[in-house]
């Protein structure tokens, strides 16, 4: 073999194992991460199957607040998503995000009320705290999130609660109420915690669902949810009989 | 000037307009080459991407459709695969690969792999059929292009990796493979340029049968009528005018066709 064909043959093995290596951990990486969709986002196959990855949405953002994924980030390359820790979503008044949307996965329908787009309405995610680890509920003074939430005393409110150990200090404990959430993330932005003690997470992840046969009796209209039941759904009596009958009762 | 250093110009100018335009620096071009405004106003949309949207989820914004229909027109009419040659940043990885190939002179070894020219077009069909299929664009989600091109207008430095795979997978691996045996973009553009009107022409009288031609195009099996009949150069020619430029007896040239006669 001569010293060129050497450096030939080496120079594309080299190249080839780098490539190929290159690949691999690209494809076989999986760091689990939730991540979290632009206001206005269509439900996550849709919006997935929807954005055509322009990053028009990511350029009218004056906030910076919306990344395009990148090879590697573990959710569909090239979609936007945002991190509250790093920067939260500033809820404009104009969101001028979902406009900017050439396909509609930015669908400003979901966003608008009486056919206004109403930064009130966005509802990219609910904020969740960790009371294990929210100094609040160790009664130490905090509350930053509370601070820092646009809908303050509507999306976080304080509870007070009496601290026993001390027995002359309240706990003033912050509570998110999901129905004027918007998952803006300004809460877990400001939280004085290393990791974040209160944090963003897609609404169908952090929230559970009731199904018909729970009505809110009190409330006016609480059994208007029933008009869609299915009631083909029969009792089975004879498990009851012989539930009772069995010899554990 | 030579049309080849043209078309570099056209390649980079345009990656450097949409870096500049996002950077609003320059307010032309704003978005990236999925999806794009031009001067704020115009919207252009990959015609092949909104087809797989398209059929992933029978909805999309007209805003897309009307930026694909432009696109869609200008390509079906101006020349073939001219997005090919004057656009598509993975072109100057591939030429580049081949022009190592060549130094290294590779060309005669053996590919490792022996993939065909018509694979794209079963690409190109499993695409679309899979975008239906899964409700998802099948391609555009998995699109090296994307990736490239994202990487380039948005400089992240992840595509750097993904660049030097195309470029090893080129040099090392298929003899043009990407542009040539693999894209379902590059097909989808030679479907839709069947009947575009600017095309290389080639004069039997003139040749000389140096076969010049034959040596740079990416796409030699366009050029089998070179030194034999007159005729156009078939729709999967990417335009890029090497032939052009490397013939000395003015033997190819741009010129227009008309479908009718041809
Ligand atoms: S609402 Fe405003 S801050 Fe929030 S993502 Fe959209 S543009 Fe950015
Ligand atoms: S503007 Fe719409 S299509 Fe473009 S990246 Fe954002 S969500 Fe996707
Ligand atoms: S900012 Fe963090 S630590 Fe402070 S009250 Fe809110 S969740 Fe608790
Ligand atoms: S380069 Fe020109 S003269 Fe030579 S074979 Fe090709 S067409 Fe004929
Ligand atoms: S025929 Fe000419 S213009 Fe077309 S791809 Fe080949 S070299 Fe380029």
């Amino acid at each position: 073999m001569t010293r060129r064909e050497l450096l030939k043959s080496g120079f594309k093995v080299i190249s080839i194992a780098l490539a190929g290596g290159f690949v691999w951990k690209m494809a076989s990486k999986n760091d689990y991460k939730v991540f979290l969709r632009p206001p206005g986002a269509l439900d996550e196959a849709k919006f997935s199957s929807k954005c055509i990855k322009c990053a028009l949405c990511v350029k009218a953002c004056p906030y910076d607040t919306l990344k395009l994924a990148k090879f590697g980030d573990n959710m569909t390359v090239g979609t936007p998503y945002f991190t509250p820790r790093e920067i939260p979503c500033y809820m404009c008044e104009d969101i001028p995000c979902v406009p900017a949307c050439p396909t509609g996965a930015l669908d400003s329908s979901l966003v608008s009320k009486d056919d206004k787009l109403d930064a009130n309405s966005i509802r990219v995610g609910v904020a969740v705290v960790d009371m294990q680890n929210c100094v609040a509920y160790w009664g130490i003074q905090c509350d930053a999130c509370y601070r820092a939430c646009p809908l303050l005393d509507k999306a976080i409110y304080l509870e007070y609660k009496r601290n026993d150990r001390t027995a002359k200090h309240a706990f003033l404990l912050p509570v998110v109420d999901a129905a004027f959430c918007t998952g803006c993330g300004k809460c877990e932005h400001a939280c004085i915690t290393k990791k974040a003690a209160i944090f963003v997470l897609p609404r169908e992840v952090a929230l559970g669902e009731v199904g018909d046969n729970y009505v809110k009796g009190w409330e006016k209209d609480g059994d208007s949810k029933l008009q869609n039941a299915d009631t083909s759904v029969k009792l089975q009596e004879k498990k009851a009989i012989n539930y009772l009958n069995s010899e554990e009762f | 000037m030579k049309i080849n250093i043209i078309r570099r110009i056209s390649q980079v100018a345009i990656l450097l307009f949409f870096i500049l335009g996002n950077l609003g620096i320059l307010p032309i071009l704003k978005g990236d080459l999925s999806s794009s405004m031009l001067f704020g106003k115009i919207p252009l949309s990959d015609p092949f991407a909104v087809l797989q949207i398209y059929l992933a989820t029978f909805s999309i914004n007209s805003v897309a459709i009307t930026g694909a229909l432009i696109i869609f027109l200008v390509y079906a009419l101006v020349a073939p695969r001219a997005f090919c040659a004057w656009v598509c940043p993975i072109n100057l990885i591939t030429d580049f690969a081949y022009f190592i190939r060549k130094k290294l002179s590779y060309s005669k070894d053996r590919n490792f792999l022996n993939i065909p020219k018509s694979f794209r077009y079963y690409f190109l069909a499993l695409s679309l059929i899979l975008s239906f299929v899964l409700s998802m664009p099948a391609f555009e989600n998995i699109s090296f292009i994307g990736v490239v091109q994202r990487g380039i207008i948005f400089t992240n430095s992840v595509a750097i990796g993904v660049i030097f795979a195309i470029f090893v997978f080129d040099t090392f691996i298929v003899d043009r493979g990407i542009c040539s045996r693999i894209c379902p973009l590059g097909a989808f553009y030679a479907v839709i340029g069947k009947f575009s009107l600017i095309r290389v022409e080639h004069i039997a009288q003139n040749c000389t049968k140096c076969m010049d031609c034959k040596v740079v195009c990416p796409e030699v099996d366009v050029l089998k009528m070179v030194g034999k009949n007159d005729g156009f150069v078939a729709s999967e020619c990417i335009s890029c005018g090497r032939c052009v430029d490397i013939c000395q007896h003015n033997a190819l040239n741009f010129s227009i066709k008309n479908n009718k006669e041809g």
